[in-house]
């Protein structure tokens, strides 16, 4: 694996199964009566969260403090940084406290790329999620989430079909999924109306449709994205209803969908805009499974990025395939 | 006054003559010139003269940011990268809007003495685009203003242009339209593209120039104006401004360094060196625009040099400040990307580079023919030397180049400014 | 070394072969397996509440050798599992990160109960450190015991095995290697020198016992 982690593409097929895998023996770990391991003792992460995201920071402190790192939550309102610090000063701050590892959530797309490259400070930089760029945990965690349900939690998701609807263009969610679904094999479709699609999005490893009832019935796995309420009024859609009513998954939709087909969604929802409340708390839906997931997959990337002297190594697919 | 002979110096790329310059002017064009009583004799070996460069888009910072670049540091970036005359925006602080702001630009380019200054007038009182500042008075001050640009901002109500377009004509003056449709460029960080998509950075899509350059083509034909395109960046803008000029519209355009040779594939990267208005934008736009230049679609290239202070590009590039160096590094962007190329000789060079800038601009001293009697604005460039771009040995007051590390071809190696020199062996005189 | 998936198959040897020779054969291994689990019978006075842990990844496949064993002497069914240490190792920082190799706990836990650790070679003892620090996680068996096929000395730590399959004098130059037929084709454990020449720190080279 690579030093840090900024965007999904950053993960080879072999990375990606190594921290699925990995996350599935410290899935076991939640159940046990000692729900910690001493393996990062000693070792500093900082949450450093320049956008409030309650359930990333705590899903992200919890993995931490659960390998025993030492963590320092840093947001950036209240602080310094809304008095003017700049992220370099920020930075050279967390730096100067020996920080082994940065997680940082930021407004800004490519921030953490900048923080990763600026030699800035040495340690690791998770991106936990970066304006409208990536959120490659995220993806990990719904990857991980899908294998478990539809592939008994191991190898890669070759062939599954993927369907992500709602506001990709301004969805980081989206763009890592699809970089590392693809990755993984898997056959991904956004859905979306064409307001709400990036500019270029034939070129991404995956198909793009304007219709959702089309692609449902072929669906092992449908994910909606949140639409955020500035959008609301941006035109990007006429009416909440209307879009709701084109784009939103309810109940008549769910049941056109296979039998072993999930429902996914980040959170937080809209419920009753993008998902019908019946859909969210349906037995279909992983959406508090997502959550508990995402605990196991952040403490398999903050211990393959920081458990050792340097990342974990990934072994290459021949070498894989010759044992 | 001094008396200066260069011998040996291809005349716009042409054969090698010498070149006798005396009372700031051209004495003598020809073979075998002898000066037993010059003040230095300038070996050229074979080098290029071409008439002094003219930049018709320069942000030299002063007043108001003298942290980022001055008149005094701009104009010793300019003379070394071959310019005699430059346009100062008006995007200063306080706003080049009126006749004091300018005069001051202009008082101080002549302090200088290193490289003319020709303030460019705002259109508008702020460069908010609602009423029109005062042209007359900023072309009726000692600055003499020719050219009118809000650049930083587009003039984007109609009306408003239509008046500005309109208004200069009384004094042969000239709007150079920064364009770039406000509403589709809200938070605009980049190219809108595939870059842009994957990036998750929000586009400054083609069209928001494109959309302005026809508006605005089709003002000056109705109202019978001249009208400038600043920094001309895309195929489509090309495009058009070549149906106008077809059509015999009395239109101009010129185009970036930047904008011949980078592309937005750099913003990969997320490193801020790169971030500018208008955008970087894709391969296909780069090939269209060198097109443009060298069959004349696109008249001039002009530098947009944009100095940033550190810590304006050392930071996300979220909250980066866009512009990017040009002075120092133009002529070699343009032997590499135009010259090398087969797109332009010397003497198309010295068109693009001096004669038309000159021309749109109205100074009558600069962009002339390299003949007897004319005024010795001179440069003198090596074109087979190469370097190394080393932001910190840059005259400039800042280092935001894109060009760090990049080898360029050329070398200015000599200056001339009314017959002084201002850069004599790649140095400041 | 670090292998990509867990419970990954045979390693890739660092035995140079010329200098390998067999010290125990698939017979041998197959009666060392019987006596131990003949000697945990006595020792534990049966088998009733013996839980058997093999350490991966050669550790798990000798567990489940023995509990068939125990299970054909005493006819009931041994708990059997297996308990990955890799998170608890005290040269975690010396080597890139690894991957994890699979825990197993049996259904009925430890609490209370007579857990015998099983791993192929006994040598500097931090492994089973780890695993006892491991199992603390787990939970608090009666007792702990320890079953190794070779012991080959060279201890860092107090620790010793209860049941040993062979004791094998070697020197830190030499290596030991052990091949079981669930992953490796064959049963036999190999004495040899090491096929690259500089000396590798012991702690830091867990896989090379």
């Amino acid at each position: 694996m690579k030093r840090h982690l900024i965007s999904a593409a950053d993960l080879t097929r072999d990375d990606a199964l190594l921290v699925l895998d990995t996350a599935e023996e410290l899935a076991h770990i939640a159940e046990r009566p000692i729900k910690k391991l001493p393996t990062l003792r000693g070792r500093t992460v900082v949450n450093l969260f320049f956008e409030d995201s309650t359930r990333t920071r705590i899903s992200f402190e919890a993995a931490a403090k659960r390998l025993s790192a030492d963590v320092i939550n840093f947001s950036a309102k209240g602080s310094s940084v809304s008095k003017g610090e700049t992220l370099k000063d920020t930075a050279l701050t967390l730096q100067a406290m020996g920080a082994d590892a940065v997680v940082i959530r930021h407004g800004a797309s490519g921030a953490p790329h900048t923080l990763a490259n600026s030699g800035w400070l040495r340690g690791s930089v998770v991106n936990a999620g970066d304006g409208t760029h990536e959120h490659p945990t995220q993806a990990l965690l719904d990857a991980f989430t899908m294998r478990r349900r539809l592939n008994d939690g191991k190898g890669d998701l070759e062939g599954r079909r993927i369907t992500i609807v709602g506001d990709v263009l301004h969805s980081r969610v989206a763009r890592s999924n699809v970089l590392l679904l693809a990755t993984l094999g898997a056959e991904v479709t956004l859905v979306a109306p064409p307001t709400l699609l990036p500019i270029g999005v034939e070129t991404w490893p995956c198909q793009v449709s304007y219709d959702i009832d089309s692609t449902l019935a072929k669906s092992d796995a449908v994910m909606m994205l949140r639409v955020q309420r500035e959008r609301m009024n941006a035109s990007y859609f006429p009416t909440e209803r209307e879009y709701s009513r084109r784009y939103g998954l309810d109940e008549k939709r769910m049941a056109a969908l296979p039998e072993h087909a999930i429902v996914m969604h980040p959170g937080p929802m809209n419920r009753g805009m993008e998902i019908a409340a019946n859909v969210a708390d349906s037995p279909r839906s992983t959406i508090v499974e997502q959550v508990t997931n995402g605990v196991s997959v952040r403490m398999a990337v903050l211990y393959l990025l920081l458990g050792g002297s340097e990342p974990a190594v990934t072994t290459t697919a021949t070498e894989e395939n010759a044992k | 006054m001094s008396t200066y002979l260069i011998k040996n110096a291809k005349v716009l790329g042409g054969d090698a003559q010498d070149v006798l310059i005396s009372d700031g002017r051209i004495a003598e064009i020809g073979t075998g010139l002898a000066a037993p009583d010059a003040t230095q004799i300038i070996e050229a070996d074979g080098h290029v003269l071409l008439p002094g460069l003219v930049d018709l888009h320069t942000h030299l910072r002063e007043p108001g940011r003298e942290d980022a670049e001055t008149v005094e540091t701009g104009t010793r970036a300019a003379a070394l990268g071959g310019y005699t005359a430059v346009h100062a925006m008006a995007n200063t602080d306080p706003v080049a809007d009126t006749a004091g702001v300018v005069e001051q630009v202009w008082r101080l380019g002549q302090e200088s003495g290193r490289c003319d200054v020709h303030p460019v007038g705002a259109v508008t009182i702020g460069l908010n685009g609602e009423r029109l500042a005062e042209l007359g008075a900023m072309h009726e001050s000692a600055a003499n203003v020719k050219v009118f640009s809000d650049d930083g901002k587009c003039v984007h109500d109609a009306v408003i242009m239509r008046r500005a377009l309109e208004y200069v004509k009384a004094f042969d003056g000239v709007v150079a339209q920064h364009a770039q449709e406000p509403r589709l460029t809200e938070g605009a960080q980049m190219n809108e593209g595939t870059v842009s998509g994957i990036l998750g950075l929000r586009g400054w899509p083609a069209v928001a120039e494109e959309a302005i350059i026809a508006r605005d083509v089709l003002l000056a034909a109705h109202v019978g104006s001249r009208l400038h395109i600043c920094h001309v960046s895309t195929a489509g803008s090309v495009e058009i401004i070549r149906w106008a000029k077809s059509k015999g519209w009395d239109v101009t355009a010129e185009v970036t360094p930047h904008h011949l040779l980078l592309t937005d594939e750099l913003v990969r990267s997320y490193d801020p060196v790169y971030k500018v208005n208008p955008p970087l934008r894709t391969a296909e736009d780069v090939a269209a625009l060198r097109e443009g230049l060298a069959d004349g679609t696109i008249d001039a290239v002009a530098t947009d040099h944009a100095p940033h202070p550190t810590e304006d590009k050392d930071c996300e590039w979220a909250v980066a400040a866009m512009g990017m160096l040009g002075l120092e590094t133009a002529l070699g962007i343009v032997q590499q990307t135009m010259v090398e190329s087969g797109l332009l000789d010397w003497a198309g060079v010295a068109d693009r580079m001096s004669v038309r800038p000159a021309r749109i601009g109205r100074l009558d001293g600069h962009g002339r023919a390299i003949a007897v009697g004319e005024p010795a604005n001179l440069v003198l460039v090596d074109p087979s030397a190469r370097r190394t771009v080393e932001p910190s040995e840059l005259a400039s007051k800042s280092a935001n180049t894109p060009y760090a590390g990049l080898e360029l071809p050329g070398r200015v190696a000599a200056t001339f400014l009314r017959g002084v020199p201002t850069v004599i062996d790649g140095k400041l005189a | 070394m670090t292998k990509a998936s867990p419970n990954s198959g045979s390693r890739p040897s660092d035995l140079d072969p010329a200098s390998a020779r067999a010290v125990l054969e698939a017979s041998d291994i197959d009666r060392v397996v019987t006596r131990i689990a003949h000697e945990i019978v006595e020792r534990a006075k049966g088998a009733r509440d013996v839980v058997l842990l093999g350490i991966p990844t050669r550790g798990v496949a000798l567990a489940r050798r023995l509990a068939e064993r125990l299970e054909d002497i005493e006819d009931e069914k041994v708990p059997v599992g297996a308990l990955d240490i890799t998170m608890y190792r005290d040269d975690l920082r010396l080597r890139p990160a690894r991957a994890l190799e699979r825990t197993e706990i049996p259904a009925d836990g430890i609490d209370g109960k007579l857990v015998v650790l099983v791993d192929d070679v006994l040598f500097s003892g931090r492994t089973i450190r780890a695993a006892l620090d491991a199992l603390n996680d787990i939970g608090r068996p009666r007792a702990v015991q320890l079953a190794v096929l070779v012991d080959r000395g060279h201890r860092e730590l107090p620790i010793r095995a209860d049941y040993v399959g062979k004791n094998l004098p070697t020197s830190q130059r030499e290596k030991v290697q052990v091949l079981l037929n669930e992953y490796d084709g064959r049963d036999a454990v190999l004495l040899g020198t090491r096929g690259d020449a500089a000396p590798v720190p012991p702690a830091a080279t867990p896989e090379a016992k």
